[in-house]
């Protein structure tokens, strides 16, 4: 019987912006951070919500050479630069002061709070081009 | 004949204003906890009324201001823990004045002395430098042809 989702991948362009954007932006939390073998200038990396440590995000590099061959590497770097991957739904107690504070640092909003059947939502970029909900759900 | 009405551009939402301040206020605590900050001046500039102001400060951010800046101060310390500076510098290089209380608040939050956190971080480090593989799930390493 399977009980839990504990982890993910979200293909970035580039570890160090992307960790800059999860931790100083969005107020993540590091839980891993290993540099990978051989030492290739990349990392097996995760974050997590504050709110969620054991829900690990693991921020994947698209890398050449390592899962993938040069062709599909460009086509997936496109792809994730052209805001191709929604990559799920992220919630906080007050949207609003979410959505002043995250755009104060410079995250890019393609949708302000709208009131929705659910809530009310927002959507921004990741600074890959990953898009995330964020949601303010109904209680109840 | 009268100009036709202007688009709207700026998006707009009850409370726009009070958003704004609050925000504002843990911003500037989020840049300078590491100094003295009088929370009372954050809250003439932002309110009239410094009891309003916590207590919107409050429902927004779960904490009081004080308690925020106290929650903001003790996680940069465990970064700074993890990092390896000693404890006594990373006591004052968050904003605490007295070691004695930033420990005493540090063991109550967190369970474990500043002492005893740095040791196990330092511990954790030299292991992933030493065998990083333990720390890599092996469905990830496996793929990469680590395993």
């Amino acid at each position: 019987m399977i009980t839990k989702l504990t982890h993910v991948s979200i293909y970035v362009l580039d570890q160090n912006s992307a960790y800059d954007f999860y931790i100083n932006k969005l107020g993540f939390k590091v839980v891993m951070d290993v540099p990978l073998v051989p030492a290739n200038g990349h990392r097996w990396l995760t974050v997590a919500p504050p709110d969620h440590p054991d829900f690990e995000i693991n921020l994947t590099p698209i890398t050449e050479g390592m899962w993938y061959s040069k062709e599909t590497a460009e086509t997936l770097r496109d792809l994730v630069k052209k805001g191709t991957f929604g990559c799920g739904v992220l919630t906080c107690d007050d949207i609003y002061a979410t959505y002043e504070e995250l755009k104060a640092k410079g995250v890019e909003f393609t949708k302000p709070p709208k009131k929705e059947f659910y809530g009310v939502e927002a959507l921004f970029k990741d600074d890959s081009g990953n898009w995330f909900s964020l949601a303010q759900l109904e209680k109840g | 004949m009268a100009s036709p009405r202007p688009a709207m551009t700026t998006y707009a939402y009850p409370k726009i204003f009070l958003y704004r301040r609050l925000v504002q206020a843990k911003l500037f605590i989020d840049a300078h906890y590491a100094r003295p900050i009088d929370l009372d001046n954050i809250a003439d500039e932002a309110y009239s009324s410094k009891f309003h102001f916590i207590r919107q400060f409050k429902s927004i951010y779960r904490r009081t201001p004080h308690q925020y800046l106290i929650s903001v101060r003790t996680e940069k310390a465990k970064i700074l823990l993890k990092d390896g500076m000693a404890v006594s510098e990373v006591c004052y290089a968050v904003g605490f004045e007295s070691l004695s209380s930033f420990s005493g608040l540090f063991k109550r939050l967190y369970g474990i002395t500043p002492l005893a956190y740095s040791k196990q971080q330092q511990h954790v480090k030299a292991q992933i430098k030493e065998t990083p593989l333990r720390f890599i799930p092996g469905c990830f390493a496996h793929k990469s042809g680590w395993l």
